[in-house]
């Protein structure tokens, strides 16, 4: 179900995003009345958001707005203090990619993408074989044998992708990940990820500060503001897929990012009154 | 490449040879008598006659030493994983560790041999006691730092903790242990003279430390100096092999230094 873009030109795709992809292995999501504080501010207060299964979500906002609070709370990794978290069934098939790649650097990059099944009991030769299909697909098939000291961060980053897509995940929740890298690797991996979304039609929660970015993967980017206070913005982006370089200046593409800088200009009038000198990074 | 490994010999090399020669210069025209300081060649002198005596007793040092550093690495490890492991158990019994490190040995010592009785079993508890804390203080920081994104991952995976503990806290901890290592390597000789001066039975002529008391009634003092030479060279040997150790585990496991 891939679109094919007119090359130079990012046309709108004929159906809107979340179902023309996910070819029924994404899993649903429902965010219900979640909070959580730590200390007396709260993170997320009252937050409610629905993600269909097989759905590329964006959750883009300022630095300490509960972005990775909202992930963790979604892997299980935190506790909210109210509201439900509903996953599809299966849901606990998820995965997690974090901020920096968090390689064990005393294994092989073969080894360390195998983890995930070593610890679910998987047998040897059979995660060794997938470990080995899942390095292929990152274009890594070749490093099989070398340890993390020995990549680059791009190439870092692509081992924990595969690491995070081992486990054939139907969820995966991605915090920032290329956050740390240049804007020449950045790029090149986010058209890595948007590949592996298609293939495998997971549910993808994909936290970030960058608009481009979230604009360039998303189906659906949900602005949140700062401290707690919600939702500014849920804006769906219907650009065709796969996108590419030349999508990415297309007059489509700055249009939506447009509108979400148009959304930011509130909230950043809101954090300058509020005394409180933040950067929001654009 | 060999013209560099010259550089990096040759300056304490020469600094050496200088020094030596400046005292003996010096000493040959003080008017100070060789019990108090001896000239270098008296030394160098005693350290040919004593040859046999010196090495000796330098070996059997070195075997109480390396045997009290072997438990405590075996123990230090234990202890470190066990405290780990719980915090209350950490509450309530690393203040025993401290204890270790802040005892004034030299004070304990003759109650060890009370305990123990004179002879290279009481040596070996000096020594071990004299370098343990390093080891139990280094392993545990290093077991409680791991990455939290990585403890999270094993988490998400659905690891249990004995599966945490010996497939990332361990290894992860690795480079703290080799900092510990380094650190109790040294003591563990200074544990195992202080020992024999306390605690040798004089069995086949005692140790080093036995050596410079003996040398010291006996007003040889040039031997005296020859000893001392020779358990710093101990002290030399065990930090090289120990850092030669760590070289190799890091190499092997693909780990950085930890920075000091």
């Amino acid at each position: 179900m891939k679109n094919v873009a007119n090359p130079g030109e990012c046309s709108r795709s004929p159906i809107p995003s979340p179902a023309a992809v996910g070819a029924g292995n994404g899993v649903a999501v429902s965010l219900r009345g979640l909070g959580r504080r730590f200390g007396p501010t709260p993170v997320i207060a009252g937050l409610d958001l629905e993600i269909p299964a097989g759905q590329f979500l964006a959750l883009l906002g300022p630095s300490g707005c509960g972005k990775t609070t909202v992930l963790r709370l979604i892997a299980g990794l935190d506790v909210p203090d109210q509201g439900r978290i509903g996953l599809g069934e299966d849901g606990r098939a998820l995965a997690y990619v974090f901020q920096d790649p968090c390689l064990l650097p005393w294994r092989r990059v073969l080894d360390n993408v195998a983890l995930p099944l070593e610890l679910e009991g998987v047998p040897k030769a059979e995660r060794l074989s997938r470990a080995h299909d899942l390095l292929d697909t990152v274009g890594l098939g070749e490093a099989l044998d070398l340890y993390p000291d020995q990549l680059s961060g791009g190439m870092r980053m692509r081992v924990s992708l595969a690491r995070a897509l081992v486990t054939r995940p139907r969820l995966l929740l991605l915090d920032e990940p290329f956050a740390a890298l240049d804007e020449f690797t950045r790029q090149y991996l986010d058209e890595h990820l948007q590949g592996l979304f298609l293939d495998h039609g997971m549910t993808v929660v994909f936290v970030t500060h960058s608009m481009a970015e979230a604009v360039f993967l998303a189906d659906r980017v949900v602005m949140l503001a700062p401290r707690g206070a919600g939702v500014i913005l849920d804006h769906p982006v219907d650009l065709s897929r796969p996108r590419d370089g030349p999508c990415r200046v297309s007059t489509a593409f700055l249009a939506h990012i447009q509108r979400l800088s148009a959304a930011l200009i509130p909230s950043q009038e809101a954090l300058a009154g509020s005394g409180r000198a933040r950067i929001i990074e654009v | 490449m060999k013209g560099f490994r010259d550089a990096v010999w040759l300056p304490p090399l020469l600094s050496f040879l200088g020094l030596t020669l400046a005292l003996e210069v010096w000493l040959w025209f003080a008017d100070i008598p060789s019990y108090l300081l001896p000239r270098p060649a008296e030394v160098f002198t005693a350290l040919y006659t004593e040859g046999a005596d010196l090495t000796r007793a330098i070996l059997r040092t070195s075997l109480a030493a390396s045997t009290g550093l072997l438990v405590s690495v075996i123990i230090g490890v234990a202890a470190a994983i066990g405290l780990s492991i719980n915090d209350w158990l950490r509450r309530a019994f690393y203040p025993y560790a401290v204890f270790f490190q802040t005892v004034p040995i030299i004070a304990i010592a003759p109650l060890l041999v009370i305990w123990l009785g004179y002879g290279l079993k009481t040596i070996i508890a000096v020594s071990f006691i004299v370098s343990v804390f390093p080891i139990i203080a280094n392993t545990l920081s290093g077991l409680l730092s791991t990455d939290p994104a990585l403890r999270d991952l094993f988490r998400l995976h659905r690891a249990g903790t004995l599966t945490t503990l010996v497939k990332l806290r361990i290894p992860a901890a690795l480079p703290q242990f080799l900092t510990g290592l380094r650190i109790a390597s040294g003591l563990a000789v200074i544990g195992a003279i202080v020992g024999e001066f306390v605690a040798d039975d004089y069995r086949g002529g005692g140790g080093i430390g036995t050596v410079v008391m003996v040398a010291i009634k006996e007003l040889n003092t040039p031997k005296v100096f020859a000893a001392v030479f020779m358990a710093a060279l101990l002290g030399l040997v065990f930090f090289a092999l120990v850092n030669l150790l760590g070289r190799l585990t890091r190499r092997h496991w693909h780990i950085a230094e930890t920075r000091e």
